[in-house]
């Protein structure tokens, strides 16, 4: 098991490097570096300066190790827009992005599991085939759309909820979290179901796909043969069985829900950080921009990292290095 | 005479689909006495594993038992509820299937599978319930067994696997074990293991057993009566020594003279010709007429089993030295 | 004994017994219709300048405009009529979806063919970039080549092919892997035929039925996706709005109740992409074998 684990973080190492490698050739090498780190209303003698201060007349392999320098102590460069440090700038909008995704994920997870399984255990049932129609709708629908409705419907139209901000914080662990307050709470409703929606179908629909194949299965029969209550069936082999599917789509899907969450804080105005990003590249505030896709390449390999220890932790052929 | 402890009688499973109605088994009867081991006999399609999963309940839709009885323990099987039924199920009759890699839940260690069987019947301490399951993986010929309880399913080989399925399947010393085609996923070798330790514990347990396969040869060397079915219906059934040696049924006769073991070297394997039916177009009458060379036009109507002592034979041309008709 | 089908006709008469899907069909071809001959069906010609009048613009439906007709959805905040901007919206929103749509296809079936035919290493860098890529969401991507490349519609085109080439790497990998393994591919090699009538021959035509399934899915997801990234402003520039950009103009105006300038552009799209994706599952549901009884 430890073997495993030094495998898989010697290999999220490896994508790192290629990462920091892959960015730093599409900004140096590829985009003028100047633009990166200086305001292009700035003047000639400025540029010079910065230059030379920078070591951008350097090779590009120093150029490089200087980057990934700066990158480990923490330094991605100033905004031109806020004209504060980017880590900075990011890490202030983080935990908004962070709270929104958590929020959703959990929520899609849980209620699409059940309401999928459900519909895996009884197919023909006409629940079942109400939740499978309308999980097809999670789908098609485009989710900034889906976004436009519930504030028409919800925010204008009923006048319930409000149709854009976070709302009032509280501060847990060091960090200010929105959802334990009531404000906090009507604010975050909307944004988190139009971010859940399309995990929600997704995980309905597999967690029924899985359902209905592993139900068919001869474990379950000779589970049945006997004697086990369906409950127990249920509980006992369903549930594990179906947890490695389930486990693996929630962490792509993770990513994937980063990614559209800046979308949806584009609708409802939260201030996190896929707002930031959008703001960013319509004005060229390119420091941002480019600190966004090392820290997204980050948080995606951690992501997966994370994922296959949890394989590990659960599928005993995995911990053993068995093939199955 | 003692009361056979598995009785059915004219058992009819009908699945009812969209191109129509598959008599999967169509007047099904044998008797099982105490520890007697019974072997059932066909191709695929012939209903073994359907007469089996009828059994026990299994049967998945759209399939229902449409007539018969089946009595356990002098109880009816067929009109009890599903409740009923489930507190018999891995009490007093048990099954084991083909293939232990999808019998056995990857993610549980056997000793949860095992407490996960036991508890469904009964209320033990964990500590008994631990000594239970060791002593019948003893049984079943798996050293080590209480460090064993806390392996997983892939740890073990193939084999081994079978012999934890079938450990849990004694787990209350049920009085009938039905088993589908158990050692057809194993090596030859241990194919032999598991039929000689099964032929052990059915005697020691007083255990019946049914053992369904399509390969006479393994079968023959297990049980002490067989039962040939075919396209649904048993054509002929006896004490296995009687029937190998002496068979009435051109099915059971063409199935014996295709074993390998029965061919003169250097000469081709005797074949049945034709295949097996489609069950949703089968020909009036005996079923396996086309396929025979005996047949002639009274073999349109249904034939009845006819019963000599111990044995039965549903034919018109029974092949062998009596019954009248030219050989 | 009628032996007289060709594949095409049977697939078209179990295609047809599912109405849902003909229904589907039907209101695709409508609305390509109207997206190709936008310019014939529209009341207005929305680009041209000289038609607008700011006097009416941002005007409920049912509205009477200074150019003397009733603007029936209403018009936007440049005074434009909405239905012609809807109609022009459409032609750019299915032109778009078809144009990524067909350059993916073309990009990510070679690779994938290429891969499986080829083998060894290059197949295995080939499928090593294409799983990257497909654990990559495809926003993230778009986002980030428009950032990179700025906007135009080359420049959109490009993002969304780049965001879903491996769909088609995959499946066209996948499907020939498959037929490469079998025997008579080997024959056919081993004979004096050149490997590109081998490939075209043989290999293409298994690839079909599941790219096809793709295609359908990526086509619904390319305009989904060009909408999301003209709402979010990184799309099209402005002379040329599509859906996605009508309806993030009228976005600022939904508090004030002037729904309409966002709400009947989005029911366009929201039509177009269901009824492309009913059609899809469809296909996808006619070519899976699993689930044919």
């Amino acid at each position: 098991m430890l073997g495993f684990i030094i495998q898989r973080f010697l290999q999220a190492v490896v994508v790192m490097a290629v990462m920091s490698v892959i960015v730093f050739c599409g900004v140096y090498a590829i985009g003028n570096p100047i633009d990166i780190v200086i305001p292009p209303e700035a003047t000639e003698d400025i540029r010079a300066e910065a230059i030379r201060r920078l070591g951008l007349d350097r090779p590009l392999y120093e150029q490089y190790f200087i980057f990934v320098g700066n990158l480990l102590q923490g330094d991605l460069g100033r905004s031109f827009v806020y004209n504060i440090p980017v880590l900075e700038l990011i890490g202030g909008r983080l935990p908004a992005t962070l709270e929104l995704v958590l929020i959703s994920v959990v929520s899609a997870t849980v209620l699409g599991v059940s309401l999928g399984i459900y519909a895996g255990y009884r197919p023909d049932s006409w629940v079942s085939k109400t939740i499978m129609a309308v999980s097809v709708l999670g789908f098609s629908v485009p989710s900034f759309w889906v976004g436009l409705i519930l504030i028409l419907f919800f925010a204008v139209h009923l006048g319930w909820l409000p149709a854009g901000g976070r709302g009032d914080t509280v501060e847990i662990w060091g960090v200010a979290w929105s959802f334990p307050t009531l404000d906090g709470l009507s604010h975050i409703v909307l944004p988190a179901a139009n971010l859940a929606l399309f995990k929600l179908a997704m995980m309905i629909r597999l967690a029924r796909a899985g359902t209905r194949e592993i139900m068919l299965t001869d474990t379950i029969k000779f589970a049945r043969a006997a004697g086990l209550s369906e409950a127990t069936i249920l509980r006992r082999h369903l549930l594990k069985l179906i947890s490695i599917p389930i486990i693996t789509v929630f962490g792509l899907e993770l990513g994937s829900t980063l990614a559209f969450a800046v979308v949806t804080e584009t609708i409802f105005s939260w201030p996190g950080v896929g707002k930031l990003i959008i703001d960013s590249i319509t004005v060229l505030d390119r420091p941002v921009m480019v600190a966004y896709l090392i820290i997204v390449a980050f948080l995606f390999v951690t992501i997966n990292f994370v994922i296959d220890l949890v394989f590990a932790l659960i599928d005993p052929r995995v911990r053993h290095g068995a093939s199955a | 005479m003692t009361e056979p402890v598995l009785s059915v009688k004219n058992l009819s499973t009908h699945f009812f689909t969209r191109g129509g109605v598959v008599k999967a088994v169509d007047g099904v009867s044998f008797d099982l006495a105490r520890g007697e081991i019974m072997g059932l006999v066909g191709e695929s399609g012939s209903g073994k594993t359907v007469t089996g999963f009828s059994l026990i309940g299994l049967l998945d839709a759209p399939g229902r038992i449409v007539e018969g009885s089946v009595k356990l323990n002098g109880t009816e099987l067929t009109t009890l509820s599903e409740r009923a039924m489930r507190t018999r199920r891995g009490s007093e009759i048990s099954m084991i299937f083909q293939d232990p890699i999808a019998t056995l839940n990857p993610m549980l260690t056997i000793g949860q599978q095992m407490r996960l069987a036991i508890d469904a019947h009964e209320r033990l301490s964990p500590q008994a319930a631990e000594a239970r399951s060791a002593e019948l993986l003893t049984q079943v010929g798996i050293p080590s067994a209480k460090a064993r309880l806390r392996a997983y399913p892939h740890e073990f080989s193939g084999g081994m696997r079978q012999r934890v399925a079938i450990a849990i399947a004694l787990l209350h010393r049920p009085a009938v074990i039905v088993a589908d085609e158990p050692t057809t996923a194993l090596d030859v070798s241990i194919q032999a293991q598991i039929l000689f330790q099964m032929r052990d514990l059915a005697r020691e347990t007083g255990t019946a057993m049914i053992w369904i396969s399509h390969d006479l040869a393994v079968v023959s060397s297990l049980a002490s009566k067989l039962a040939v079915m075919y396209a649904g219906r048993i054509v002929e059934q006896g004490p296995t020594a009687t029937l190998l040696r002496d068979p009435r049924h051109p099915y059971t006769a063409g199935l014996i003279a295709s074993l390998p073991a029965m061919a003169k070297p250097g000469t081709p394997l005797t074949q049945i010709p034709g295949s097996t039916p489609s069950l949703l177009s089968l020909p009036p009458g005996c079923p396996f007429a086309p396929r025979c060379d005996r047949a002639d036009d009274i073999c349109k109507t249904a034939p009845e089993m006819t019963m000599q002592a111990n044995r039965g034979w549903r034919c018109f041309h029974p092949v062998g030295q009596d019954a009248g008709v030219s050989a | 004994m009628s032996n007289t089908s060709t594949p095409l006709r049977r697939f078209w008469a179990e295609f047809r017994e599912n109405r849902i899907a003909v229904v589907a069909l039907v209101v695709v071809v409508v609305l390509i219709l109207l997206a190709v001959f936008a310019s014939l069906v529209s009341p207005q010609n929305p680009y041209d300048l000289a038609n607008l009048s700011l006097m009416d613009s941002r005007r409920p439906p049912g509205f009477v405009g200074t150019g003397g007709y009733t603007h029936i959805l209403g018009t936007d905040p440049q005074g434009r009529d909405l239905l012609s901007a809807i109609l022009y919206g459409l032609r750019i929103s299915i032109q778009i979806g078809l144009a990524a749509g067909f350059v993916s296809l073309t990009i990510g079936t070679t690779l994938g063919i290429l891969a499986a035919y080829v083998g060894g290493r290059v197949e295995a860098l080939i499928m090593r970039l294409v799983d990257l890529q497909l654990s990559f969401p495809a926003i993230l991507l778009a986002l980030v080549i428009v950032a990179l490349l700025g906007q135009g519609k080359a420049q959109l085109i490009g993002a969304l092919v780049a965001a879903q080439y491996a769909y088609f790497a995959r499946t066209a990998y996948g499907a020939a892997k498959a037929e490469r393994g079998k025997d008579y591919i080997e024959a056919a090699l081993a004979t004096p035929l050149s490997a590109r009538l081998v490939v075209w021959r043989h290999m293409l035509p298994n690839c079909t039925p599941p790219l096809i399934v793709v295609a359908t899915v990526q086509i619904a997801n390319s305009i989904s996706l060009e909408a999301t990234l003209s709402f979010l402003g990184l799309g099209l520039p402005v002379t040329e709005p599509s859906l996605g950009m009508l309806i993030s103009n009228g976005f600022p105006y939904m508090m004030s109740g002037r729904y309409w300038i966002s709400v009947y552009p989005g029911v366009a799209l929201i039509i177009l992409i269901f009824a492309i994706n009913i059609v899809g599952d469809q296909v996808r549901d006619q070519f899976n074998p699993r689930l044919r009884k």
